[in-house]
């Protein structure tokens, strides 16, 4: 039986502080001993692109004759060492240039990607897309709740699943403690005095919706502000790209480093949804997430032996081009899985060919590996929840791609 | 797996609502309260009383017909200034002119206007354009900053306090105005931006990036209108049909094509018919522009037959048209719909921007094959009317009655409305044509409506908390720049939902841990007068006691614990507390 944070307090003589009162630095002391009564805590960060990113031309399958006839202003060449053209992985696949930063990832074995992976539920909405995956129950809307908050054990800290951003994304919704913030430093009532009011009101509030999630506002708010007071530089030369997306790896980063026991993480970035142009567009979007996951990497340094980054996005997009040099709705996608128990430089997941009898319902590529193979491997092999089939309701036996050392 | 299912259900599910609650009916007494916190931005103080006095029935029938009521004199004054709201398309560009639009009128493409505002921002645009050319920095061509403003007041605005230079801005001649703006550097002008009164903030803006005038004309005339319209049914409405018919402000040509769009599209048939509605957004610049209905193109259609390249048919607003605006994603339809819509609209886009950028039907982009939209035949040779046929038949269609009776339901009356009562609503949607008006009595007709089910059952969105704060305490808006900013760190940035679902107006999609805090955090700045620009008086507070304070703020009793923790605080805290309360949060 885990032992709450109260009563740690007690037994560590600590108690005297009362936890009101219990100075930061102490709080976050008692979560990082926590953690090492136990074994190291592990982090799983889920990175979610949305508006459906063009896999396509993300790892772009140059041994593949039919893409660059699917695709006849938008195909990326074949590798020919420069910038211009695709980056080599594996002799078939290469990673547009923008991605080159995660190049040395790679070939170190510490990325791993997926193709050809995907939601086998057929729709097209970007809606309805992503709330399957987040959910982890394709096709069934009235799952209540959301894949990463079921992959919790149970509960420990008040910060253990936290998502960067106005609010709580799908994939954390549900009855373990999660909470949303766009920046550790406004996550406090900010006029000292009417801290502890309003804490009052809402913590004896019969309104069961605000009550609910202000009790662990209030909570995550003491140890937060503990992380927060610490001065943060990105270390090893790690530089985090301007923009949102950068600064949410980067707040997840000095959440991991103060131990303050997280062990999920959420962050999205958007802007995939390339109907037209889409050449500007995704050299722009992908430069920002390639920065965004090489600066987390190196910032997290030996650390990263703990830490599983793995990212999704609803669906892909056409094979073939539309009218607009865009591309349309489709359906598989690629996954990357960054980490230091990711058996990586390998590109995983059986290839179906772009091939006009090869696609889906002649116009995607077709799908040959279940998202929630890739989640359920990260949630089983890196958290440690065996109990996948809470965590997947209705997919009882995923068939692990073995991305996980 | 049962286990952990039902331990986490009713997190979020949409399950049957229970019927009990919506069958027991609210006190009398409370109806007024009800109907003002519900189909208002939030009650100011009298507002109850004066809805008491009226009848409620007489106020909820006035407020569906807007037309009847006189307008406040206020508003009028506020929105005054945001020239932009009542501008076309085309007079957007020229007087915020695009870099685009600027070298139309340089190259002879288009014409330079007559009026002298446009003239002089398309002529400012081409002077920087040439100083560019020809090599020379383009500050060079302005004004010296020191022949327009005395070398003190120069000094005050570079490193004076905030109030200081403010004074300094709002003493400038309107004529000085355009010139000051032009010459300051580039980081004085940003600086200043931020603490300029709305005129002058304005000007500068202009200069480098006009269309963010048009953008803060938007949203602060949301923020106005919310405040001080006094028809807030109908102000509640856009806001919904806005979010309905969800466009994204920041997607390219939209920046310039949104001030149109709600006053066009959306205002004038909010309490219309729904066939009118669907219509006007379908034919509007802003959403062809936004889910890019603009440029799709028939595969069989004469241009792709014989133009060099075949833009192609884009299903974005056929399928969007279907899911989000009519049937709702579980309305009945396949893949094979949704394609066959897109054909449909093929040919439906917009004229260039130096045309106007207005509505056009291109026929030559049309896909003139049959079609079958689900199981109607639209036989081969159509044009335009295609589309329109599609409208029709979703328009009548009972799906698209029940999946917009099913979130007006979700807005006005609970997240979880009781089946029968949207089932109700459908029926007067579908024997009425769709009149929006006569859907909306039934609403309010209905025993549901009154009842504990519906009584603070919903939980405010930010732009709803902001606003009735604002007007709660009575604040006074000399400038709603600061209050748009607010909205926008609560989640709910105006005109800047990029997803086509619009903002939910389910409550627990509101209530996450750091949007809780934002709010509290907002309560306490607007009641100690730290939100720029807005002025509460916090006189009205001196020497009552708590629970009175918090009475004035929620026109109604305080709950037990809420009135715990304000008795016990200091209290100069009280009006913050209680605007930042759980009970304040609801409506």
């Amino acid at each position: 039986m885990p032992l709450s944070r109260r009563a740690f307090l007690k037994s560590s003589g600590l108690a005297m502080f009362g936890i009101g009162a219990a100075p930061a630095w102490l709080s976050r002391t008692v979560y990082a001993a926590y953690d090492r009564g136990n074994r190291r805590r592990k982090v799983l960060i889920a990175i979610f692109q949305r508006g459906a990113v063009d896999g396509l031309n993300v790892v772009v399958p140059f041994g593949d004759k039919s893409y660059f006839a699917l695709r006849p202003t938008l195909a990326i060449p074949a590798p020919d060492g420069t910038l211009q053209t695709a980056q080599d992985l594996d002799g078939f696949f290469g990673l547009h240039a923008s991605l080159a930063p995660l190049l040395p990832v790679f070939r170190d074995g510490h990325l791993a990607i997926v193709e050809a992976v995907g939601s086998p539920d057929p729709t097209r909405s970007h809606f309805d897309a992503q709330d399957f995956m987040e959910s982890g129950t394709p096709g069934r809307k009235g799952t209540p709740d959301g894949w990463l908050n079921r992959a919790l054990l149970p509960p420990r800290s008040p910060v253990r699943a936290v998502a960067i951003g106005p609010r709580l994304p799908r994939s954390l919704r549900g009855r373990n403690t999660a909470i949303a913030l766009e920046k550790l430093d406004d996550f406090q009532v900010r006029d000292a005095h009417m801290a502890s009011p309003f804490e009052a009101m809402y913590d004896s509030s019969a309104d069961a919706l605000l009550h609910g999630t202000a009790q662990e506002t209030f909570e995550a708010v003491k140890l937060i502000q503990s992380v927060d007071k610490q001065p943060y530089s990105p270390r090893n030369g790690a530089r985090y790209p301007p923009g949102q997306f950068g600064e949410a790896l980067q707040q997840i980063a000095r959440l991991i480093r103060a131990d303050v026991g997280l062990e999920v993480a959420f962050a999205d970035i958007g802007g995939w949804d390339t109907h037209v142009n889409q050449d500007r567009q995704l050299t722009n979007r992908l430069n920002e997430f390639g920065q965004g996951l090489t600066a987390f990497y190196r910032d997290m340094g030996d650390r990263m032996a703990d830490v599983l980054v793995v990212t999704m996005s609803e669906f892909g997009r056409t094979a073939h081009e539309n009218g607009n040099r865009g591309t349309d709705h489709g359906h598989a996608n690629v996954m990357f899985a960054i980490g230091g128990d990711v058996r990586g430089g390998k590109i995983y997941g059986q290839w179906p060919g772009l091939a006009p009898e090869q696609l889906n319902e002649g116009r995607d590529l077709a799908l040959t590996t279940d998202f929630r193979d890739v989640l359920a491997e990260a949630v089983s092999e890196h958290l440690g929840n065996r109990n996948i089939a809470a965590v997947f309701p209705g997919y009882s036996s995923p068939k692990y791609p073995g991305i996980i050392a | 797996m049962c286990v952990v299912l039902s331990a986490a259900a009713g997190f979020g599910a949409r399950k049957p609502a229970p019927d009990a609650p919506f069958r027991a009916k609210l006190d009398r007494n409370s109806h007024a309260l009800h109907a003002v916190e519900r189909l208002t931005f939030g009650p100011r103080p009298g507002d109850v009383e004066a809805v008491r006095r009226l009848g409620v029935k007489k106020w909820v029938d006035l407020q569906l017909h807007p037309e009847r009521i006189p307008e406040n004199p206020e508003l009028a004054r506020r929105l005054a200034p945001l020239d932009s709201l009542r501008m076309s398309t085309l007079e957007l560009q020229q007087h915020y002119p695009t870099r685009q639009y600027a070298r139309a009128v340089m190259n002879g493409r288009a014409e330079m206007p007559d009026d002298p505002g446009a003239r002089r921002a398309i002529e400012n645009m081409i002077a920087r354009f040439k100083a560019k050319q020809d090599g020379t920095k383009s500050d060079a061509q302005v004004t010296d900053l020191r022949e327009i403003v005395a070398g003190d007041a120069l000094r005050t605005l570079r490193t004076g306090t905030r109030e200081d230079k403010r004074a300094i801005l709002v003493s400038l001649q309107p004529d000085q105005v355009q010139q000051v703006a032009e010459a300051l550097p580039p980081g004085m002008r940003a600086g200043l931006i931020a603490i300029a009164p709305t005129s002058v903030r304005r000007e500068l803006l202009a200069v480098n990036s006009p269309e963010r005038v048009i953008a803060d004309d938007l949203a602060e005339a949301r923020v106005y209108r919310a405040i001080y319209s006094n028809r807030q049914l109908e102000e509640e409405l856009t806001d919904f049909w806005f979010n309905h018919f969800n466009v994204f402000l920041d997607k390219g040509a939209d920046r310039y094509l949104v001030s149109e769009y709600e006053r066009d599209a959306i205002r004038p048939y909010v309490l219309g018919r729904f066939r009118d509605l669907l219509e006007a957004t379908a034919k509007s610049p802003a959403m062809l522009f936004y889910l890019d209905n603009w440029q799709s193109m028939g595969a069989h259609s004469d241009a792709a037959q014989r133009a060099r390249r075949d833009r192609g048919l884009n299903e974005n607003y056929g399928r969007e048209l279907l899911e989000l605006h009519t049937l709702g994603v579980d309305g009945g339809y396949t893949q094979r719909d949704v394609t066959e819509v897109a054909r449909c609209f093929t040919g439906w886009t917009i004229k260039g921007p130096v045309e106007g950028g207005g509505f056009f039907y291109n026929d030559r982009w049309h896909d003139k094959g049959a079609k079958t939209v689900l199981a109607v035949a639209i036989p081969a040779g159509g044009g335009e009317e295609d589309g329109e046929r599609v409208l029709d038949i979703l328009a009548k269609s009972p799906a698209t009655a029940h999946h917009i009776c099913l979130e007006l339901a979700q807005k006005f009356v609970a997240d979880n409305p009781p089946e029968r009562l949207v089932a109700r609503m459908a029926q007067s949607f579908l024997k009425t044509d769709g009149d929006l008006r006569q859907v909306l009595k039934t609403m309010l007709d209905s025993p549901e409506f009154w009842s504990h089910g519906a009584d603070r059952a919903k939980v405010k969105t930010p732009f709803e908390m902001v606003i009735s704060a604002v007007r709660a305490s009575g604040a006074q808006v000399d400038d709603a720049h600061g209050l748009v900013n607010e909205i926008a760190k609560l989640g709910e940035p105006l005109y800047r939902k990029l997803e086509p679902t619009g903002y939910s107006s389910i409550s627990a999609e509101w209530v996450s841990s750091d949007a809780l805090l934002d709010r509290m955090n907002f309560a306490a700045a607007l009641a100690t007068n730290r939100i720029a620009d807005v002025h509460v008086d916090t006189a009205q507070f001196n020497g009552k006691a708590a629970d009175l304070i918090a009475h004035a703020l929620l026109d109604r009793e305080a709950s037990t614990q809420t009135r715990a923790a304000i008795e016990e605080a200091d209290p100069f805290l009280v009006p913050g507390l209680v605007l930042g309360s759980p009970d304040f949060q609801r409506k």
